[in-house]
């Protein structure tokens, strides 16, 4: 597999480079969240008028997610091999 | 071309035929010609309303019958076919090349089939047309898993068939429209379709087979066998309640498991279940903008899905698997298919500009209006959740992550030609949807590009992007694990053979002790004899065979003497 040895350096093997990437990600979040109050929005249900509705919904929906998958992990994670092992 | 009511399976299954026995670039010009030539009749000659009947015996086989509904899913399992001939044409393998176009040609027959007997027909033959595509891998663990994965698809045949015998006893009708659920047969239909739409405890042949299927495989698995149930299920059951919570189920339980499963291909397949959950609940709600948001959902799906499992196939061909704990860093070496991949996963996560982000819309804006507050909620999380598991989990630990060390090639050319035209077409779908819009079968008024609506869409992903930059640099994100985690397949993969091991233990036991207590009595019995006082006169215990044959020869002279005299 390792044929052709990779010695080049890429622009995400940097750590001050994707520091940067993720301070652009976070300017954009910012922005996103700020332009619920300046723009307009037309709703169709009282939820949705709640300040950063769906800023707040994604975030906490996904910490959920992850929380409710490792709740679920300890639940129902076996071996790898769990179905070829005859008991 | 060639004439308008040609049943469009026709030119796969006569393509199929050729490449049995062509093979190299003869046999890839066959294929291609097949959905190609086929589509392009589809769209320019073929109009709603044609009916084509085969009469067999006293029945008429419906084998054509077009309208919106079934031109829109023409057109593109046409495309998909054609996309997907591209990318397997460097396989030198007859086996999965034929079977491929014969289990496409299947779909097709299934969505032009116009009477519930031509559907069971060609419901059949998808199936066992597609399992070579995972026995195809030729391992001990694809065999299983592919006849599990048969199991459940005749089971759903055979199903659909007493339906519709059912049906037709109560409506005195087989032809296959609203069948709703009036009568038995209509639960027994929904049921068949339930299975191959991998209804909630019936999806699991879908999670066990298609990662085991080829590295191909799994991209033209995807495709058809779910979409032509979604098809049968949108002509069938529009506006049918339940479908609405079985939808919203379907879309919120798969992606706990796809945050939690190392195989990457697995993750896409929980994905897909977890996509079919909105399109059902498109049909469930049955208003117009729900049900063209099911076929919306269902077009676009069936191209930035295929995309996804074109990438990984791409990434199993060259690196041999595809566990998240083992792979990262690929973009060094497969740099264009990172690119693709991630297209596909902005479609999927319907991120604006791509195509899910314009069909997912409709399903959600008409749950809206139709009340459904709790259930959109859920699908509102659901989406959330997609963007975690696909469009951020699969390109992100391929491709990114920490980097694995793995340095291999890019993807052969045909599969990236491939990838490249699923996801021009997935952008296109998504900046330009009007095309789209206009070949849906329902009238409605929608378009999706709105500053309100673009901004609720991108602060959802956004913010759960962030999340998932937080717990990863926190750490609190759950680490990618080589495991199995239970499903409902644990009901028939353990509990069933545990407990008909259990069973038949416990037969041979009994069996065992019944027998010893009858040897134990009769050795009494005999022991006790032998010490009764007419042991001595040795009964059957001590009789020479000379003695009995001398008895017996006695007898005969007696019969033969009361014979002559009496």
């Amino acid at each position: 597999m390792a044929n052709n040895p990779d010695d080049k350096e890429y622009y995400l093997d940097k750590p001050e480079n994707i520091d940067r990437l993720l301070k652009v990600f976070y300017v954009i979040c910012a922005l996103l969240f700020v332009a619920d109050f300046v723009v307009h929005r037309h709703t169709k249900v009282a939820l949705e008028e709640f300040p950063a509705f769906y800023a707040i919904f994604g975030f906490v929906a996904f910490v959920v997610l992850v929380i409710g998958s490792i709740a679920l992990r300890k639940l129902i994670m076996r071996k790898e091999n769990y179905y070829d092992v005859d008991d | 071309m060639w004439m308008t009511d040609l049943p469009p399976f026709v030119p796969f299954f006569l393509a199929a035929a050729l490449a049995l026995f062509t093979r190299g670039p003869v046999q890839g010009a066959i294929m291609l010609a097949a959905p190609l030539l086929g589509g392009l009749h589809l769209w320019f000659n073929v109009p709603v309303d044609v009916v084509y009947s085969l009469p067999v015996l006293e029945y008429q086989l419906l084998l054509m019958r077009t309208d919106q509904l079934s031109l829109v899913f023409g057109y593109i399992f046409h495309i998909a076919a054609f996309v997907l001939v591209v990318y397997t044409l460097h396989l030198k393998d007859r086996l999965q090349h034929v079977a491929g176009l014969v289990y496409a040609g299947s779909a097709m027959g299934a969505t032009f089939a116009g009477d519930l007997i031509t559907l069971f027909i060609f419901w059949e033959l998808l199936a066992v047309s597609s399992v070579f595509l995972i026995w195809a891998n030729r391992t001990a663990n694809a065999t299983q898993a592919g006849i599990r994965y048969l199991i459940y698809q005749v089971l759903s045949g055979v199903l659909l068939l007493a339906g519709a015998l059912i049906h037709y006893h109560h409506t005195g009708s087989l032809a296959f429209d609203f069948i709703g659920l009036e009568n038995p047969g209509g639960w027994l239909i929904l049921l068949a379709f339930g299975i191959k739409c991998a209804f909630p405890f019936l999806h699991t042949w879908l999670t066990d087979a298609y990662p085991a299927s080829t590295h191909t495989g799994a991209a033209v698995l995807s495709v058809f066998t779910t979409k032509v149930a979604i098809y049968a299920l949108a002509r069938g059951y529009p506006g049918t309640d339940i479908l609405i919570y079985i939808g919203a189920i379907m879309a919120c339980f798969p992606i706990f498991y796809a945050v939690l499963e190392n195989d990457l291909r697995k993750v896409l397949s929980y994905s897909l279940i977890n996509q079919l959950g909105f399109m059902v609940c498109g049909i469930g709600i049955g208003t117009a903008l729900s049900l063209n948001g099911a076929v919306a959902h269902a077009f676009s799906h069936i191209l930035y899905k295929s995309l996804l499992f074109m990438s990984m196939g791409a990434v199993m061909y060259r690196v041999g698997h595809t566990y998240a704990s083992d792979l990262g860093g690929l973009y060094k070496s497969m740099p264009k298919t990172a690119v693709l991949c991630i297209i596909g996963a902005a479609s999927i996560s319907a991120v604006p500009l791509f195509s899910g982000f314009v069909a997912k819309s409709l399903v959600m804006t008409a749950l809206l209006e139709q009340g459904q507050l709790i259930v959109w909620l859920m699908l509102l999380f659901a989406s959330a959740g997609v963007l975690h598991h696909a469009g951020i989990k699969v390109p992100f630990f391929a491709f990114y992550a920490h980097d694995s060390g793995i340095r291999t090639k890019e993807a052969p050319v045909n599969m990236l030609v491939a990838m490249f035209i699923a996801a021009v077409l997935c952008v296109l779908i998504g900046s330009q949807p009007q095309y789209l819009y206009s070949i849906l079968p329902w009238e409605m008024d929608y378009w999706p590009y709105d500053v309100t609506h673009v901004l609720a869409q991108l602060q959802l992903l956004f913010f759960a992007a962030l999340a998932f930059v937080w717990m990863e640099i926190k750490g609190y994100a759950p680490p990618e694990l080589h495991s199995t985690n239970l499903d409902a397949e644990w009901f028939y993969r353990k509990l069933l053979p545990a407990g008909v091991r259990r069973g038949l233990a416990f037969l041979r036991d009994a069996k065992e002790s019944a027998r010893a207590a009858a040897t134990s009595s009769l050795h009494g019995i005999r022991s006790s004899f032998s010490q009764s006082s007419i042991a001595k006169y040795h009964f059957a215990e001590s009789w020479p065979t000379g003695s009995m044959v001398f008895w017996i020869s006695a007898i005969l002279a007696a019969y033969l003497l009361l014979g002559i005299f009496g």
